[in-house]
């Protein structure tokens, strides 16, 4: 007995070190990623990515662990923000001294008491009833926005100065690249507190909620306070997301607590993985470099989002993230090479299928906007000519071709990564 | 005398113009294994139903330990001291087995919606939890999601999640439905055990458990309980064998038990 119980704290304390690593490890990678992406445009990316991961997360404590499908989050992210921004506003009018750097905690009490507001009539039920109150909110808050303008401030929405406040070790953060320094603390602290709220008896029972709710009840707890608690801490990571913002662009609009916000969290967090805590983290990367980097390319961006969102909800409900572990298994087994020459036969026909159908969106979709006598345009760094068929023959057998084979291949591919993750493939019957 | 664990007093249900429960008045002593019986249809999930706050009685008074808990929400009656299982599986399926029993007795360790307190630093319900689970066979079953069990490892784990918060008063929906003849001899033991010194209150079909274990049966029929006893008496009671008539297979179970 007393060798089993040491090994467990053993087991504990290892376990322990383990996640200290990751933690030490991933501010380490915040540290250094100005010093590897030190172009102008890869700092924005980057804030802009930093806000997404604390606004992604936030989300999940509803929908990945609580149970909660909201329409309506970019509410809190938007409230949160406008509030942070009056509280700039207010340091630069010397109404009061108070550090610039802290007013994204403003906006996340904020964003806490309009979810303690909200929550305490929407949290009653989850599923539908829960969603469709969300979309409602959502709604009615865009709408207020135009109406509300003294804090709103109409149209052209609220902006301020965010260096006038007092500095901290000598920054005002007048560059992006404080603000990178800034943002990289705050999601850091942000993502601790929310990965070890996940892991305290509210937090827990939010897992035990969103699974069973009646078995809930039956040992003791309430499901609408187990759910209101979660709704509130997911309104007030929200809410220092949207302060985050507030101090990277020095304005926010309507645009930032409308459905559009509310759906592209939705998007960050299932495409990344709802059902792991990284999930959110994963998605907001990914989705910030389609929206940055993609949009820079094609003005089809958002289409091309929608296609990968489809095509997880169709094929992957995991996410990636689900994607990645389901490889662990096989990399435990020490098999993961096995499915290297397997993978390999699927880029061909898979990227054929890409092009093949990227070409066609993108020729469809110039043809229809392009200027009059203008008929040769760019895809894939090559120039056609849309109005020969050539290049629509060209792009259509690619895509005929490419998902033919890839549907062929397909099954091949699902068997080696069966027998790369079963235990009783040969070679390991003990 | 001392106050009874359960007490109902004229305790009515109906559903619409339907009586489901019509008038039960019924004592469960402290300390005694009480079993609920009758036919098919004759209300027994419905008065375990009323008992855990599941459903609101149209009429009639619930006691627990004196005092009333009629129309109580099911998590209130459950902090005074009542905990249930389930005749269908009602478990937290995408948690590891481990966490099911834990979250059976987060409220009643006094941890309730603390989001300051970190579940793994508590080493009293860590070991608890683990003492639970060597007692249902589940140990080395510890860490995989509790969907994925076996149905006679759920209906274990149902029995674990009921007793993990020590309630005094433990009520067992059918606990060994569906279950194969060595399984069910283990899930009498396991019963036995874990509601020594324990208010057990259970709806049972099977007649070799109920006899087994009971220290007292009611039998329920059609809403009515037409008697409250020991089992031998209830064996040889007349109007509790013509009840069964109907259902011939049990009446001869019951004799041969």
């Amino acid at each position: 007995m007393s060798v089993i119980a040491t090994t467990g704290a053993a087991t504990t304390r290892r376990a322990t070190f383990r996640r200290l690593a990751v933690w030490l490890v991933s501010a380490a990678v915040l540290l250094i990623l100005p010093q590897i992406f030190t172009s102008g445009l890869a700092v924005t990316v980057m804030n802009q990515m930093g806000i997404a991961i604390v606004f992604a997360l936030s989300y999940n404590m509803m929908l990945g662990q609580g149970g909660m499908l909201s329409f309506g989050h970019a509410v809190y992210f938007g409230l949160g923000g406008f509030f942070a921004m009056h509280m700039i506003d207010w340091v630069d009018q010397q109404l009061f001294v108070f550090p610039i750097y802290l007013t994204p905690f403003m906006g996340g009490l904020f964003g806490l008491f309009m979810a303690l507001v909200i929550g305490s009539f929407s949290t009653r039920r989850a599923g539908t009833v829960f969603a469709m109150i969300s979309l409602g909110i959502g709604e009615l808050v865009a709408a207020l926005s135009l109406i509300l303008v003294v804090f709103f401030g109409g149209e052209e929405g609220v902006s301020g100065d965010r260096t006038t406040g007092p500095g901290i070790f000598g920054f005002n953060f007048l560059q992006d690249i404080e603000v990178y320094y800034l943002i990289a603390v705050w999601v850091l602290v942000a993502v601790l507190f929310m990965y070890l709220f996940s892991r305290t008896p509210a937090g827990r029972m939010a897992n035990a909620v969103r699974d069973n709710p009646e078995r809930a009840e039956f040992v003791g707890y309430s499901q609408r306070t187990v759910r209101l608690i979660s709704f509130c801490a997911a309104g007030f990571f929200a809410g220092i997301a949207g302060g985050l913002f507030a101090i990277n662009y020095e304005i926010l609009t309507e645009q930032n607590l409308n459905a559009t916000t509310s759906g592209g969290v939705l998007l960050m967090a299932y495409i990344g993985g709802i059902g792991y805590f990284i999930g959110p983290i994963v998605g907001a990367v990914i989705f910030t470099l389609l929206q940055t980097v993609l949009s820079g390319y094609t003005d089809l961006w958002v289409l091309y989002v929608g296609l990968v969102f489809l095509a997880t909800v169709l094929y992957v409900p995991t996410g990636l993230t689900g994607i990645m572990m389901m490889h662990v298994p096989a990399w435990r087994l020490g098999r993961l090479r096995s499915l290297v020459v397997p993978y390999l036969t699927m880029v061909i026909p898979v990227a054929m299928l890409f092009c093949g159908l990227v070409g066609l969106l993108e020729m469809f979709h110039y043809r229809n906007g392009a200027p009059t006598g203008e008929v040769e345009m760019t895809v894939f760094y090559v120039t056609v000519d849309f109005t020969s068929p050539l290049p629509w023959a060209v792009f259509t057998a690619l895509t005929l071709a490419g998902g033919y084979l890839t549907r062929r291949l397909a099954p091949a591919v699902a068997a080696s990564f069966q027998a790369a993750t079963s235990y009783d493939a040969k070679g390991s019957s003990a | 005398m001392t106050e009874p664990a359960i007490r109902l007093r004229d305790l009515r249900k109906n559903f619409g113009r339907t009586e489901i429960i019509r008038g039960v008045d019924l004592e469960i002593g402290k300390g005694t294994r009480h079993a609920i019986i009758g036919p098919n249809g004759a209300g027994k999930s419905t008065l375990f139903h009323l008992i855990s706050g599941k459903y609101e009685p149209s009429g009639g008074q619930i006691f627990l330990h004196g005092e009333d808990i009629s129309g109580k929400l099911p998590f209130e009656i459950n902090r005074q001291g009542l905990s249930r299982s389930f005749q269908v599986t009602n478990i937290f399926p995408r948690m590891s087995v481990f966490e099911n029993v834990r979250c059976g007795m987060l409220w009643s360790a006094g941890y309730r919606y603390a989001f300051w307190r970190l579940v793994d630093q508590l080493r009293d319900l860590t070991e608890e939890s683990e003492r639970i689970l060597e007692e249902i066979g589940l140990a080395d079953r510890r860490d995989i999601p509790a969907g994925v069990l076996t149905y006679a490892e759920q209906r274990a784990l149902e029995i674990g999640i009921t007793i993990a918060g020590g309630a005094d008063v433990i009520m067992l929906d059918e606990p060994t439905a569906g279950m194969s003849r060595s399984e069910t001899d283990q899930a009498v033991e396991l019963i036995r055990r874990i509601s020594e010194g324990k208010t057990l209150v259970m709806v049972e079909h099977d007649m070799g458990v109920v006899f087994d274990l009971a220290d007292k049966i009611s039998v329920l029929v059609y809403g009515e309980l037409i008697a409250t006893d020991t089992p031998e008496r209830i064996r040889g009671n007349k109007a509790v064998q013509e009840a069964y008539l109907g259902t011939a297979e049990e009446a001869e179970e019951m004799a041969d038990a």
